[in-house]
């Protein structure tokens, strides 16, 4: 087991590293020089020679990439050029709307989609299982961010249950701040949840119909028995997959579903960065974001050496 | 009294015949064999008795056991039934087991569901049952997975599961047909002990009339859904009446007829070869360990000789196979074809071609069979010519009009055949033949040996005969080798090896082969 | 099989029908639109704007008075054409490369391939779509390039899981022993026995395209107008979404619907093509 974790966290920081190289590469090194490209073509001279100095930019590349990943492993992000403070402040306020956010739509996909998958497969071919499989089909579907304009258009502007958008922050109150984020959360949720409820059902059906599920049965367990004790564990593997995948589509989902209900969350940030040119901002953001969805990935394989046992002793 | 007692038992899945009116019993103590080619319904027979039936099955008729009527039981008296008063064996140890479930506790559930006991308790049972299937603690803790057992101790595990509660009735699938054949003699041992101790009833289901007849009181015969005849084991050969029986109990013991047509001229070298695997590293930066999976191997085939390769899983050959073929390298030693190099000259490989075990993996399904057959021409850098496929055809027993058709539209046999054909096409001088009767029922199988003793004749052939299977070695071959751990332990004339044995591991892998009474 | 018989058990196949009349109906009017369309979607008429649903506009008009059915078939084209390049890419570059990895399993080669996917995995198309806009600016060209890089390690994937278990198949040693080398095994033995597999995914891959594109063009990052696009139209509608209801629910439906026909032909095609199912059959 720990040969096993040892061998992922050195393949966790490989992958860091590349794709910290791959995202500076592709924001500071390819569009020449960062400083003129920020401020725009009709910018003085001297202005721009500023910015250069005080972005570094006047060191070679890989000075800056060096002074850039050590100043992310410290936390200090640099400082954004429109907002003239530390980016790092700014990301941690924004996080502290965007992750929230996540975790409570992974949770609803999660909640919703095993008992759903779980039902319709113990269920094959039932009016239960029909009608689970075609209304995941219309969630697969679904744009989420219409689907989140349909919510505010009920929930919000005919019967008012919820606000149309915006956040009070997390001082208002526990509750009030969930609230804000429920529409948001669901609308996250639905296309994932009905991925994950598939998955689950497929996975299980695959596994109830393995040789050990009949030796189960032929020592005396009865189906549901069988299922419990045999299959869930094993149908969990491929669906672990999913949800290490889901993750990333509900981080990128999040910076659009943030601008559907006007959330100043990471997404809108990116979206004023790239609208302001604030590459320092647009860097720290994608880069934060891609280092999540490495960690969940990492966090998966771990998962998956607890649910499987060939895993652990091999290599 | 009896046990188990099936009267006039119809099934049907899906609106499908599959039995028609089987009747058989056992007696407690009593072993009783079930012998069927595949397509018998022996396995669904038994499927029955346990009612795990697939999904569409329609069963009726009568089946008891100790007295009790099965059918007419509700779920959950047929799931305490089921591992309390009969226990089931697969044929399939490698997927038989949970995964993600140590041994213990697989074995433990057994005792766990039905009586209740603490978990503790449970667990030194299963422990207790699993040592009397010869898997001791000391050796096989209970927190072992099912990955790290071999197929032989899995297959324990899975005895131990089904005699847990020390049933009246245990029921063996094909228990031992995934198996080795010395792995093979100590399960059938085993299970012998356990009846003997338990005084259970064995209902043994196999294709193999000889593993049957060896170890089971009485034998059934099944075909198409119906039982044909039934017998006393030891004395079925002399009192066999039904035609499919005879017919069964000779194609097992078949004899092509042969006419010895040896020149004493080698035709393939293999001068001390060897070939080691780096396997995963223990340590995090320490060397790959290595295996040596063929260790200093010599032997040749002579032109027109049929030479058996014999071994059991992992001893070797598959390795050693893939080297003569010219697909894997050797780190020593050299192999040679009509005296020119496999590796340094790639050209003389178009004198050997090979015919694989599984019928259904050895063509790509997606092309037509004159499309498959003519592939051996890649070498010759020419595409066959309609006349050299008819022939090819034709040779083998099929009719030229069959190239239009795919390989999905043949039976197992009628695909071995075609493999033949494949390797016949461009006249090679050797033909591996890689436990290429291996899968087939007996009957097909003494139909392709036949046809590859003609073959040989017709065409020339020279034979390099792989298998794990003695019987089969024995009718066809004029020499054997044993091959065991890498290296050649024995090596002889058919009656040399068969009669008088040299080397401790042949005598016990010829100990261990199953034999049909004569 | 026979084609014939595909051909009919296609038929029965009610997934299959509906997905492919629903996936028809869009094609349809996206080539329809390239020389007609009920009104001309550049033609700005604010008289007409925020109409509702009408004999005279089947669908509505938007705040500046362009017929909405007219739009939505036009934005099929960009749909249509950004999802085709998008898997386009992702299979001429993903399907080799995945072919290549298992061709050569455990080298290093086949480790650089799967490494360098799991790396753009981490990548969700809409950060690669972020970064390309930030240094290149928004336009339909960079949501292309954005699903599909992130399309070739799906096909890559895909590809070398469902060869890797030919490559154990004795017909492949069989063609080894006929002195066929790798290239040539891949692409006579491999390719054609994973090809049902691609064509599944293709189209999955393609109404994820459509949904991708949808979402870029809606958050700005797409087809930059005046080109109409569904993402778009969404993004357009927000702000009026309690006056003029239709405005959102036009391309929503145009979106859903596209998909889900897209969804549901990929199942039927599934189920179609896997001989297991197929079998199973009488």
């Amino acid at each position: 087991m720990l040969r096993y974790t040892v061998k992922r966290l050195g393949s966790l920081l490989a992958s860091l590293v590349v794709a910290s190289l791959v995202i500076f590469a592709c924001i500071e090194v390819v569009p020449g020089d960062p400083a003129s490209f920020m401020l725009g073509i009709n910018a003085q001279p001297d202005t721009v020679a500023a910015l250069r100095e005080e972005l570094g930019l006047n060191r070679a590349p890989h000075e800056r990439y060096i002074a850039w990943v050590s100043g992310l492993v410290t936390g200090d992000f640099g400082t954004s050029y429109t907002y003239r403070s530390p980016v790092s402040e700014i990301v941690v306020e924004r996080l502290a709307i965007s992750l929230p956010l996540a975790i409570y739509a992974l949770s609803l996909t999660i909640l919703v989609a095993f008992p759903v998958g779980i039902l319709a497969a113990t269920r094959r071919g039932s009016l239960t299982d029909i009608s689970v499989m075609a209304t995941t089909q219309l969630g697969v579907a679904i744009p989420n961010f219409w689907f989140a304009l349909l919510m505010v258009l009920v929930f919000a502007v005919n019967l008012r249950w919820f606000s149309a958008g915006g956040f009070p922050g997390w001082d208002e109150g526990f509750l009030a701040a969930v609230k804000a984020l429920t529409l948001p959360a669901i609308a996250l949720a639905l296309p994932q949840a009905s991925i994950l409820a598939r998955v689950m059902r497929s996975s299980l059906l695959d596994t109830l119909s393995e040789d050990y599920i009949r030796t189960a049965r032929a020592k005396g367990l009865t189906a549901r028995q069988a299922l419990r004790r045999h299959a869930l564990r094993n149908a969990l593997i491929p669906v672990l997959t999913i949800i290490g995948l889901q993750f990333s589509f509900l981080l990128a989902g999040a910076i659009i579903i943030e601008n559907v209900f006007f959330l100043p969350g990471l997404g809108r940030l990116v979206f004023q960065a790239i609208s302001q040119r604030d590459l320092i901002v647009v860097e720290s953001v994608v880069m934060l974001l891609v280092f999540a969805v490495i960690i969940v990935n990492f966090l998966v394989d771990l998962a998956y050496a607890w649910v499987d046992p060939r895993l652990r002793s091999r290599t | 009294m009896t046990l188990l007692d099936v009267q006039n038992l119809v099934l049907s899945i899906h609106g499908t015949s599959v039995l028609k009116g089987i009747s058989l019993d056992i007696a407690p103590g009593e072993i009783c064999g079930v012998i069927g080619e595949s397509g018998s319904g022996k396995s669904l027979t038994a499927l029955s008795a346990m009612q795990l039936l697939p999904e569409g099955s329609d069963c009726s008729g009568r089946i008891t056991i100790a007295g009790r009527d099965v059918l007419s039981m509700r779920e959950a008296e047929l799931c305490r039934m089921r591992g309390a008063d009969i226990g089931m064996v697969f044929q399939e140890p490698m997927t038989a087991l949970n995964p993600v479930q140590t041994i213990g506790h697989q074995v433990a559930e057994t005792i766990l569901i039905h009586e209740g006991t603490s978990k503790a308790e449970a667990l030194s049972r299963a422990a207790e049952t699993l040592a009397r299937c010869e898997m001791p603690q000391s050796r096989f803790p209970l927190d072992r997975f099912p990955h790290e057992l071999s197929g032989g101790q899995r297959q324990r595990v899975v005895i131990a599961i089904a005699i847990a509660l020390g049933p009246k009735l245990l029921i063996a699938d094909e228990p031992t047909t995934a198996l080795d054949v010395t792995t093979q003699a100590e399960i059938l041992s085993l299970l012998r002990r356990l009846v003997d101790e338990d005084g259970m009833g064995l209902m043994l289901i196999s294709h193999d009339l000889a593993v049957v007849t060896g170890l089971a009181d009485d034998v059934v015969i099944m075909k198409d859904g119906e039982v044909v005849e039934r017998r006393t084991a030891r004395t079925l050969h002399r009192d066999m009446t039904h035609p499919y029986t005879k017919a069964l109990f000779e194609a097992s013991g078949h004899q092509p007829d042969r006419t010895e047509s040896r020149i004493e001229e080698p035709l393939l070298k293999v001068e001390s070869v060897s070939r080691d695997y780096l396997l995963p590293r223990r340590t995090f930066l320490g060397a790959h360990p290595k295996m040596r999976a063929v260790d200093a191997v010599r032997f040749e085939v002579r032109r027109g000789e049929c030479v058996g390769l014999v071994g059991e899983s992992g001893c070797g050959k598959s390795t050693l196979t893939r080297a003569i073929l010219g697909l894997e390298r050797v780190q020593e030693g050299s192999i040679t074809l009509d005296g020119r190099d496999v590796f340094a000259e790639p050209d003389v490989r178009r004198k050997m071609q090979v015919v694989f075990q599984d019928p259904f993996g050895s063509f790509n399904p997606r092309h037509r069979v004159a499309r498959l057959v003519s592939e051996p021409f890649h070498r010759l850098n020419r595409s066959a010519t309609t006349d050299e496929v008819d022939e090819a055809l034709t040779s083998v027993g099929l009719a030229p009009k069959d190239k239009h058709k795919y390989i999905h539209e043949f039976s197992g046999g009628q695909r071995q055949r075609i493999a033949i054909a494949r390797a016949l096409i461009i006249r090679p001088e050797l033909i591996i033949l890689d436990e290429a009767v291996s899968a087939l029922d007996v009957s097909i199988r003494a139909q392709i040996l036949d046809l590859l003793v003609d073959l040989s004749v017709t065409y020339g052939l020279t034979y390099l005969f792989i298998t794990h299977d003695l019987t089969v070695v024995r009718s066809i071959a004029d020499r054997i080798l044993v091959m065991h751990a890498g290296r050649i332990v024995e090596q002889g004339t058919t009656d040399e090896v068969f009669e008088a044995p040299r080397d401790t591991y042949t005598r016990r892998l010829l100990d261990a082969a199953p034999k049909l009474p004569v | 099989m026979t084609e014939e018989g595909l051909f009919r058990a296609a038929l029965r196949s009610r997934n299959l029908v509906v997905g492919n009349l629903l996936a028809a109906a869009f094609a349809i009017g996206a080539l329809l639109s390239f020389f007609w369309t009920p009104y001309d979607v550049t033609e700005l008429a604010i008289a007409t704007r925020l109409q509702a649903p009408s004999g005279v506009h089947w669908f509505g008009t938007d705040h500046f008075g362009r017929d909405i059915l007219s739009m939505i078939m036009v934005g099929a084209q960009t749909s249509i054409a950004v999802a085709i390049v998008a898997v386009g890419i992702g299979m001429g570059i993903g399907v080799p490369l995945g072919l290549a990895a298992a061709a050569r399993r455990g080298s290093l080669l086949d480790e650089t391939i799967m490494r360098g996917n799991d790396l753009v995995f981490a990548f969700p198309s809409l950060l690669i779509a972020i970064m390309i806009t930030t240094v290149f600016g928004p336009s339909a060209l960079n949501a292309i390039i954005a699903i599909g890089i992130f399309n070739i390690p799906v096909f890559a994937r895909l590809t070398r899981g469902a060869a890797l278990p030919l490559w154990t198949r004795d017909y492949i040693l069989s063609a080894r022993v006929s002195g066929k080398g790798p290239v040539r095994i891949s692409v006579e033995h491999i390719l054609p026995n994973v090809t049902n597999l691609l064509i599944v995914q293709g189209t999955i891959q393609f109404s994820l395209g459509i949904l991708a594109e949808a979402a870029l063009s809606y958050v700005g990052l797409g087809v930059q107008p005046p080109t109409p696009s569904w993402g778009r139209m969404l993004a357009d509608s927000q702000t009026l979404i309690a006056i003029a209801p239709h405005m959102a629910m036009f391309p929503g439906f145009a979106i859903l619907l596209t998909v889900l026909g897209l969804n549901l032909a990929g199942d039927g095609l599934r189920d179609l093509l896997d001989p297991r199912i197929r079998n199973a059959q009488p």
